[in-house]
């Protein structure tokens, strides 16, 4: 069996372990990474309190899973695309979708699953392990067209399960497609964890069966996610096919906020990495090591904060759901029955019979 | 001399974890399978206590995989066991669809009898709890279609233990869907232990002579309401919980057909195709009830368009205001 060693460039104590990216890790690029992922935090934060107070629905909370969502979405260029899950929003914010829309998807508004004009940028994912399938088809339609974009899909350890997971690792090697299979073993797929999941000691080596790569790095180390998925990018955009990637991390909270992660694990276990591995707190030491740290970049999160808030109260200001949403968009053109049943629709709220 | 049994006021959800238990008790081929519904007792609790009861052998968390779940529970029914097997929401059992469509309901006929698969699915179905996307369908009409499934849906917690324990005892597959909008909407006297309620019996919950509405499930409390409604203005509507979707109570609904000779459907499934169409078409076939009919029937389902993000859920399902309307056309008629 193929071993496959955990990548580190930056350990818990915000050490370098791996010196040779050394030069591409410019103060740039390294606080920009800690900037994301404080941004992201704090936009997780922010989205559990507003479900509390009952402003969203249920929602999927990533605290923990920063680095992972964060550095990869930094390693990508522009116009690449992206497949999210619904527990991606930390990888499509930093990618450049709108805070407002992410909160409206959250607010059970279409306009959610809508990126900026641009923005190569899925829907989340819903049924598990579906959007692997798509990414492949959206990186075999750009290797059709003779670009050299690529697509990256999100998913998590529960989702190797479904014959999904397996049928798009199947044709993105038969074809050797340009797509990243980008995924975040966080431990636990809602309150089964990844050894009842699954018998196999590591996602990465699910590759071999379709001869293809597959890397495993500490999804808690920002830097080692990037260059991972850095170089992945560019091995696809060469025409030198798929990789899969498990970025190794861990959901501090609930799967959704309708979960309670008591029932099913100790969160001790959260605690005692929230304390040594955690991507920001790391982040943080390597910065203040290397004297990247400075005053403007603790004063940060009030910036970060009161973008979100703008973006919160954005959302809010929203006019209440459009009906034709609900009707408009089944067909480009809709057929008699949804037409019959829109107008009977306003006939009844007119209240004319 | 009737012996006493002793009753509790409990929720649907709870009558739903009884069934089971009481089951798991009674047969030890009983088997419960499905994402999380073990240690965690199930998304919506619906196994809750089972797994530290019976154990991780027949309390079993699968891996995430529902064609996975369907598929084994097909072997284990044909090989001595009798699953319950999870879906932990109607909209995530299209992965399911192939092993249902093309094996589960096909087994016996294959093999004439020799193999048989006696299992039931369950599945948290239907609107209105502002659950995320996808989370809310209704599409039990494709299996209502699809032949060699029973279809049933209980919408009060004595009618889901009973007929719970009935699918668990069917000898062919069952498809039991479960509104979860009720699942927690009230407590209703509940038998402790062992009874059924037979599939393939409608139950006429309100008695009326004026109009007939059928409905299940999630939509019993509405077409209720509307029929109460209506009553102020003297309209007297039965109301019939259809409770089997597949095979239909034919002798209850033309029973009330020639009584009222008007008749409203109410379900929150997409309308073309949809159980109303089926149950017109049945009425048509009954002679005696076709020449019964005294207006056009009638029918309020959900429209012919996905179950929509929560923000519009209540402009897809159908509403009180939607069935009065039907009432007050056909009282005019």
């Amino acid at each position: 069996m193929t071993d496959y060693p955990m990548r580190q460039i930056i350990d818990g104590d915000g050490a370098l372990v791996d010196d040779r990216y050394k030069d591409q890790m410019t103060p740039e690029l390294v606080v920009e990474m800690y900037k994301k992922m404080v941004f992201a935090r704090l936009f997780d934060r922010k989205c559990v309190n507003l479900q509390r107070q009952g402003r969203i629905g249920t929602y999927v909370p990533f605290e923990g899973q920063e680095a992972s969502q964060v550095g990869s979405a930094l390693a990508l260029r522009e116009d690449d695309w992206m497949f999210p899950t619904y527990r991606d929003h930390g990888a499509t914010l930093t990618f450049g979708h709108s805070l407002k829309n992410i909160l409206m998807y959250w607010n059970g508004r279409y306009e959610g699953a809508v990126p900026p004009e641009g923005k190569r940028i899925f829907p989340p994912a819903v049924p598990i392990a579906s959007q692997l399938l798509h990414a492949t088809g959206a990186a075999w339609a750009e290797k059709k067209k003779g670009t050299d974009r690529i697509a990256i899909v999100y998913f998590g350890d529960g989702a190797t399960s479904e014959g999904d997971f397996h049928e798009g690792l199947n044709f993105a090697s038969v074809f050797q497609i340009p797509v990243i299979f980008f995924n975040q073993n966080n431990g636990y797929a809602i309150s089964v964890p990844t050894t009842r999941q699954m018998h196999s000691k590591t996602i990465a080596q699910k590759a071999v069966a379709y001869d293809m790569e597959g890397i495993r790095v500490d999804g808690n180390d920002v830097c080692a996610v990037y260059f991972a998925v850095k170089e992945a990018a560019e091995k696809a955009r060469r025409g030198a096919g798929p990789t899969l990637i498990e970025a190794v991390t861990w959901r501090y909270g609930a799967h959704t906020t309708s979960d309670d992660p008591s029932k099913y694990r100790d969160q001790s276990e959260t605690e005692l990495r929230r304390k040594t591995v955690d991507p920001v707190g790391r982040m943080e030491k390597y910065l203040k090591r290397h004297g990247y740290w400075d005053e403007r970049l603790k004063a940060y999160e009030t910036e970060a904060t009161a973008e979100i808030e703008a973006a919160v109260k954005a959302m809010e200001s929203e006019p209440a759901a459009d009906i034709r949403h609900l009707f408009d968009y089944v067909f480009a053109e809709s057929p008699w029955p949804i037409e019959d049943q829109k107008a009977d629709y306003h006939r009844l709220k007119g209240g004319v019979r | 001399m009737k012996t006493a049994v002793k009753t509790r006021e409990i929720t649907l959800i709870q009558a739903l974890t009884e069934a089971m238990d009481t089951m798991l008790e009674r047969d030890p081929s009983v088997l419960v399978l499905g994402e999380d519904v073990g240690v965690n007792g199930g998304v919506f609790r619906a196994t809750d206590g089972l797994y530290e009861k019976y154990g991780e052998d027949r309390i079993i968390d699968t891996p995430l995989a529902e064609s996975g779940i369907i598929g084994t529970s097909i072997g284990l029914a044909m090989n001595g066991f009798k699953p319950i097997a999870e879906i932990q929401f109607f909209g995530f059992i299209y992965p399911a669809f192939n092993q249902i469509v093309t094996q589960a309901t096909r087994i016996r006929g294959r093999t004439l009898g020799r193999f048989t698969v006696p299992m039931v699915i369950r599945a948290p179905y239907g609107a209105g709890v502002r659950a995320p996307e996808i989370h809310s369908d209704s599409m039990e009409a494709l299996f209502i279609h699809m032949p060699g499934i029973k279809v049933v849906v209980p919408s009060n917690p004595y009618d889901a233990k009973g007929l719970l324990i009935a699918s668990i005892e069917d000898p062919d597959p069952v498809l039991f869907l479960e509104p979860m909008k009720l699942y927690r909407a009230g407590r209703k006297e509940v038998p402790e232990g062992y009874y059924t309620v037979p599939i393939g019996k409608a139950a006429t919950v309100k008695e009326g002579t004026d109009i007939t509405i059928l409905s299940y499930g999630a939509m019993m409390p509405i077409a209720l309401k509307a029929a109460e409604k209506a009553e102020k203005d003297g309209i007297r509507s039965e109301v019939i919980d259809l409770r089997t979707l597949f095979p239909l109570d034919r002798e209850l609904i033309q029973a009330s057909v020639e009584k009222t000779g008007k008749i409203i459907i109410v379900h929150e499934g997409h309308r073309t195709n949809g159980l109303a169409a089926e149950i017109t078409a049945l009425i048509n076939d009954t002679e005696t009830a076709f020449l019964s009919l005294k207006a056009p029937i009638q029918r309020v389902t959900g429209f012919d368009v996905p179950v929509p993000m929560f923000s519009l859920e209540e402009a897809y399902l159908p509403s009180i205001e939607a069935v009065y309307d039907k009432i007050r056309f056909l009282a005019e008629y």
